[in-house]
């Protein structure tokens, strides 16, 4: 334990680095450069409005918002996911030559996914405004699921990052899975039309979901304890999911030099 | 490396071969766990005998300087599979076909060396005898199987061509992210940056991409940012020869000018001729194990016997 904190403070600044370099690096060479963390989102908030706002959102006022809530939320679960999924082996060489703690890795590339996140809600905030969304105090509530949504993408992403080094595989076992999790958590439809099916328990069971739910009644004004079990299952999932992660880590990093 | 003038400080190595040695730290426990393969080796290992009563004599000398590596009954096993699994699916067929066999090889074996501050000590042997195996385990990087290593003071590999630079990011930006990478602080980094590019000799090269850079250069810059802390223990894996003429020159010279100061120094080199510049002690290792060790001059000449044998 004491080792614990003494490398964590003399590695703070490399977290920090390994940080700045995953955002720096994306848009390097592209002409508008960081721009895209907010145009991206936005664009594909027009393209999923024209698309389905006929279909499944018929007379809903703020359909753009609904779908940009749902957007921001998996496309962070998802980036955050992927690059971590890949980092440890990203790394490799690094990892045979000089001692780094090595959750390092994981760790700072979700968070640079989550500043990325964060830096994208101005979107959020400008279509918020643009489809004149009453804001109320209940925004606040916001940090909850935002909170919860870091913990389990770190814990997620740890458990990715290790089996990963023994397993290949998963880097495309997880892009198919990836996408059942984002046609579950209702990003482009609206829940009440199907929740009533016999299929709304696919809802129940995607912790994603539940956040997303939780965003939305926060940035709609309304209370996220509402539905209480939203807030329960995400926050127990996603605790014992860094728990899980933190321990395969722990227990495996030993072996990353054998296998990366 | 040029300069053959660097008197070492005479402490000694204290470094024991398990097979011959009787008076190692626990020696039941050590012939329990000596492998059969390393019979082949056995000739070889007579030549070695230096140690057994000099060392009892180094314990009772006093103002030796402190040890800084200590080495005990290392040991590192690695599992060979026949064939790779890489894949869950295939995983999971051998799984239940119970065709997961694995074959063991030690990679090194009751390894103990002690090494005190300031010695500059060449690691000998042959390909696959187990030197980077060695020191990975002493960088921290590798975790031994059994056995243990404590070291004191902060090590600061030298890594060939600039390894761990990212392609995408300038010279720069990797003095900063590499330097983060050895630990450094980045008050630190900001301190000496002008000092490593001034180093380095890039000069407006340093804000250009590492993918556009030279193998030359690499290096370089690896070797500046590398240097510019006073690391006490410094690992240089077969990595002088980088560089031109020039930069050689200068960095023997840097190098030279920190074991002066007693920079502990571990030196893996196929040339003797590096050896003796450089080094004030020596060990040929083969197939895991510690088979000669003392000083520079009696073991390079001991390898070259070795080598001339095979």
């Amino acid at each position: 334990m004491k080792d614990f904190i003494y490398n964590l403070k003399k590695f703070r600044f490399l977290f920090w680095e390994l940080v700045k370099k995953d955002i720096k690096l994306k848009y390097r060479s592209s002409i508008l450069g960081v721009f895209w963390t907010l145009l991206e989102p936005l664009l594909t908030m027009i393209v999923l409005t024209l698309v389905f706002s006929e279909l499944l959102g018929k007379g809903e006022d703020n359909f753009p918002v609904y779908i940009l809530c749902g957007r921001l939320l998996y496309s962070f679960f998802s980036n955050a996911t992927k690059v971590a999924l890949k980092s440890v082996r990203k790394h490799g060489t690094m990892i045979g030559k000089v001692y780094v703690p090595k959750y390092m890795y994981p760790l700072s590339a979700v968070v640079s996914n989550y500043i990325m996140f964060i830096i994208s809600l101005v979107v959020l905030a400008g279509v918020m405004i643009f489809e004149r969304v009453k804001i109320t105090l209940y925004l606040f509530q916001s940090l909850i699921p935002m909170t919860i949504i870091l913990i389990m993408t770190m814990g997620v992403g740890l458990i990715l990052a290790t089996f990963n080094v023994f397993f290949r595989d998963l880097e495309y076992l997880w892009t198919v899975f990836l996408m059942i999790i984002m046609y579950t958590c209702a990003i482009f439809y609206k829940v009440d039309k199907i929740k009533n099916a016999s299929n709304a328990w696919i809802f129940k069971c995607n912790p994603l979901y539940s956040l997303i739910a939780m965003f939305r009644d926060a940035v709609f004004g309304r209370s996220i304890l509402d539905e209480p079990y939203n807030l329960w299952f995400s926050l127990c999932f996603s605790c014992g999911v860094l728990l899980i992660g933190i321990v395969v880590f722990w227990r495996k990093q030993d072996k990353f030099i054998l296998y990366v | 490396m040029e300069d053959n003038n660097l008197i070492g400080n005479i402490s000694d190595i204290n470094i024991g071969q398990t097979e011959q040695t009787g008076e190692m730290v626990k020696p039941e426990e050590i012939a329990a766990k000596l492998p059969e393969t390393g019979d082949q080796s056995q000739p070889a290992v007579q030549e070695g005998e230096i140690k057994p009563k000099k060392k009892k004599k180094k314990k009772k000398k006093k103002k030796l300087p402190p040890k800084v590596i200590v080495v005990e009954n290392l040991g590192v096993r690695f599992r060979i599979q026949e064939q790779k699994v890489d894949s869950l699916k295939e995983y999971f067929v051998r799984l239940l076909k119970r065709k997961l066999n694995y074959k063991e090889f030690w990679a090194l074996k009751g390894v103990n060396l002690s090494i005190r501050k300031g010695d500059r000590v060449g690691i000998l042997g042959l390909n696959g005898a187990g030197k980077s195996t060695l020191l990975k385990c002493i960088a921290g990087v590798l975790k031994p199987t059994e056995g243990s290593v404590t070291v004191k003071g902060n090590i600061v590999p030298l890594l060939e061509l600039g390894a761990g630079f990212d392609k995408d990011y300038t010279g720069a930006e990797n003095i900063f992210f590499y330097g983060s990478m050895l630990g450094y602080s980045k008050s630190f980094i900001r301190e000496r940056y002008d000092e490593i590019v001034e180093f380095s000799e890039l000069g407006s090269f340093i804000n250009v991409p590492v993918k556009n850079y030279s193998s030359g250069m690499k290096a370089r810059l690896g070797f500046s940012i590398a240097t510019v802390v006073e690391p006490e223990i410094l690992i240089l894996d077969e990595v002088l020869s980088v560089g031109d003429a020039k930069f050689r020159k200068k960095s023997s010279k840097k190098l030279a000018k920190m074991m002066k100061k007693g920079v502990t120094v571990l030196f893996v080199s196929h040339s003797t001729d590096q050896v003796l510049a450089n080094c004030n002690k020596a060990i040929i290792l083969e197939h895991g194990n510690i088979v000669a060790s003392g000083k520079a001059e009696k073991i390079c000449a001991q390898y070259e016997k070795m080598l001339g044998d095979n």
